[in-house]
């Protein structure tokens, strides 16, 4: 049920698959990279090609410099005979945003959603600036870390977080002593290399169903609830210490719905980051954050918040989890966020 | 170049040329750096945003210009030790958002501050500018702090035009992998072999080999020695000269099936009048001599006719 109170068609994550994310997978090509990913989510779902009613991928051609490198993902795949096929450039996570829109007409049971991404070919910095603003932002050749830091330090000069703080995020993904840490030099301060992620080459794949497939599926995370938002793209126009579009989304996303929480999903490339969304989305000390690990230790470029989805869903598909919340960002300092509420039990 | 994991790899250089035209909102802002001045621009909520755009973050069309600076106060900052190639200073500096006096909006760009232990958020900034300037965002060339500011005055422009376009172009650099597959394909050129890869569901060879059979999705990962000669499926003839063409037009270029493939690979023809070529004519390798081959395709120069009568249009239906 949307806040509006317009009742949506019921959608279930019924498998998720991802590759091990890896600093540097060079022997693999795009359509290699997504084919181990979408047959174990296929056979996790107990479905194969032939029962697919829309695919549809997140990844970014820039990564690779390959122009249409999407398309080639394809042959992993095998979409012959032809399917009902789309592509977003972005993270997989706003592909599994166009899967459960779709899935809303009614006429289609079943979405693969996935995502790749191979980072280890580029100069990621330098590709993330392509993505600026080419007025005022891109000229002066701003990099990705750079950016974050500067958020980082607003953070800091709120006062709602040291680096102490930050320390203590990156031990509790990556392991380690929070107070070692704060000996390492400044990477771009006042963030070290613990507050930035690890980026990796990968890959993963998520099948969602509705009606009566979803309902006979062994296992299910009902998505009670998606939305996402978007923040002015100027950062001087933005209060970069909180996340209001991470708020709103989470308000329509239902997230207040569920009650309790027992797993949240963050996509925060960044150590503060994580204590950002944390106060964006209220999550209290009871909810267990980030237990994959997040997006600190494997960054997969366009495929890290589609994972924070499948990995929040897996929990519930394990049942060590009844409710989760997750998230995915793109962009500069959390520019666009999407939250995703999921549960055990399908809508009241 | 190699790699002990046996996989090709080579440098890969994307750029793109572009030019931005400006419209009269950022064109007036820039116009303005390249004069010397700094200005933003008035919300309809009254508040005055630097740098300017179009509309404000609640979608009302900005209006009048104001005059903002040259000084302002950093509002937060971070300190990069290792400047990249990109960015506009080549020592130590901060990137900081700065307010400039007058605006309710900071701004991104770079303070040489000489040393971190001399930035801090707060700190007055005022802008050095470049002596030559032409409308871009880098006229100024960064902001210092304003204890050190001797002259912040740029020097007078000669009246010009107004900015509308500027150039704004992308340079990124890639090592770029071929893969394992297509690494095995193109090592086996330095051999005079060529190999396919074999689905083991539908078997058919694929050439070049490939990881994903997209009609089975499994691995075409069996790799099988193909002919060097094989059926012209397709062909056109080139007539217009351009910079990288290989031969002074026209030539031909075709689509061979080679003998124990079930695709095609492109290719020229040489050795015939380009209006001789057709498709069914059987069409044979010619190797660069043996001292220049290597991990490309570019080891087969070209392919010739065999002189043998032309397939059945019925051998290459199935591969048009």
């Amino acid at each position: 049920m949307s806040r509006a109170g317009h009742r949506h068609r019921d959608v279930a994550i019924i498998s998720f698959a991802q590759l091990p994310p890896v600093a540097r997978d060079a022997a693999r090509d795009e359509a290699e990279l997504v084919q181990p990913v979408v047959n174990q989510a296929l056979a996790e779902a107990g479905l194969t090609r032939k029962d697919i009613g829309f695919t549809v991928s997140g990844s970014c051609d820039y990564l690779i410099g390959r122009p249409f490198s999407f398309v080639s993902a394809l042959d992993g795949v095998a979409p012959w005979p032809p399917i009902a096929e789309s592509h977003v450039e972005m993270d997989g996570a706003w592909a599994l945003y166009e899967a459960w829109v779709r899935l809303q007409q009614g006429d289609v049971d079943t979405a693969l959603v996935y995502a790749y991404g191979k980072s280890s070919l580029g100069d990621l910095p330098a590709i993330l600036t392509t993505q600026l603003d080419p007025y005022y932002l891109a000229p002066l050749g701003i990099d990705g870390i750079s950016l974050a830091a500067l958020q980082a330090r607003a953070l800091l000069d709120s006062g709602r977080a040291s680096e102490r703080d930050l320390a203590a995020v990156a031990a509790a993904r990556r392991g380690g002593d929070a107070a070692a840490l704060l000996g390492a030099a400044y990477t771009v301060a006042p963030l070290r290399a613990h507050d930035c992620p690890t980026v990796a080459d990968g890959a993963c794949a998520v099948v969602l169903a509705a009606g009566d497939v979803a309902r006979r599926s062994a296992r299910k995370a009902w998505i009670r609830g998606i939305d996402h938002r978007v923040e002015p793209h100027q950062l001087g126009s933005r209060d970069l210490t909180c996340s209001p579009s991470t708020t709103t989304a989470a308000e329509h996303a239902g997230v207040a719905s569920l009650g309790a929480i027992d797993v949240a999903e963050l996509h925060a490339p960044f150590s503060h980051q994580e204590l950002i969304l944390r106060d964006a989305l209220g999550l209290g000390a009871s909810v267990s954050i980030n237990p994959s690990g997040g997006a600190l230790v494997a960054n997969a470029m366009m495929v890290a918040g589609l994972a924070r989805i499948g990995s929040a869903a897996a929990r519930i598909h394990d049942g060590t989890a009844r409710t989760a919340v997750a998230h995915a960002t793109s962009g500069p300092c959390l520019q666009q966020n999407l939250v995703c509420a999921l549960a055990a039990e399908v809508s009241p | 170049m190699d790699r002990d994991d046996g996989v090709l790899e080579a440098p890969y250089r994307l750029e793109y040329t572009y030019q931005r035209s400006t419209g009269p909102v950022i064109g007036r802002f820039l116009t303005g750096l390249r004069d010397g001045q700094l200005e933003g621009v008035r919300t309809a909520a009254g508040t005055v945003m630097v740098p300017p755009l179009e509309y404000d973050t609640q979608g009302a069309a900005t209006g009048e210009a104001v005059k903002v600076g040259p000084a302002g106060t950093v509002t937060t900052w971070a300190w990069v030790t290792e400047p990249r190639r990109e960015h506009p200073l080549t020592q130590p500096f901060a990137w900081a958002l700065i307010k400039l006096d007058g605006a309710d909006t900071a701004m991104l760009h770079a303070v040489d501050a000489g040393s971190i232990a001399a930035m801090r958020t707060g700190l007055r900034v005022t802008p050095r500018w470049r002596a030559a300037r032409t409308g871009s965002i880098r006229d100024l060339e960064c902001f210092i702090p304003a204890d050190a500011a001797s002259a912040a005055v740029a020097d007078a422009a000669a009246a010009a035009p107004s900015v509308t376009l500027f150039p704004s172009p992308v340079r990124l650099d890639y090592t770029v992998t071929a893969g394992h597959h297509l690494s095995v394909y193109l090592r086996a050129m330095q051999d005079k072999r060529i190999v396919g890869g074999r689905c083991p569901s539908c078997t058919k060879v694929y050439l070049p080999p490939r990881g994903a059979c997209p009609t089975c999705g499994v691995p075409a990962a069996e790799t099988v020695d193909v002919a060097d000669h094989g059926v012209v499926t397709t062909f056109c003839i080139i007539r217009i000269p351009f910079d990288a063409a290989p031969f002074p037009p026209p030539y031909v270029a075709v689509a061979v099936l080679l003998e124990g493939a079930d695709l095609p690979i492109y290719h020229l023809v040489r050795g015939i009048e380009p209006e001789q070529a057709r498709m069914g004519m059987r069409v044979k390798a010619v190797w660069v001599p043996d001292e220049q081959l290597g991990p490309t395709l570019a080891s087969i120069k070209w392919f010739e006719p065999t002189g043998e009568p032309d397939a059945d249009r019925a051998q290459i239906e199935r591969h048009l």
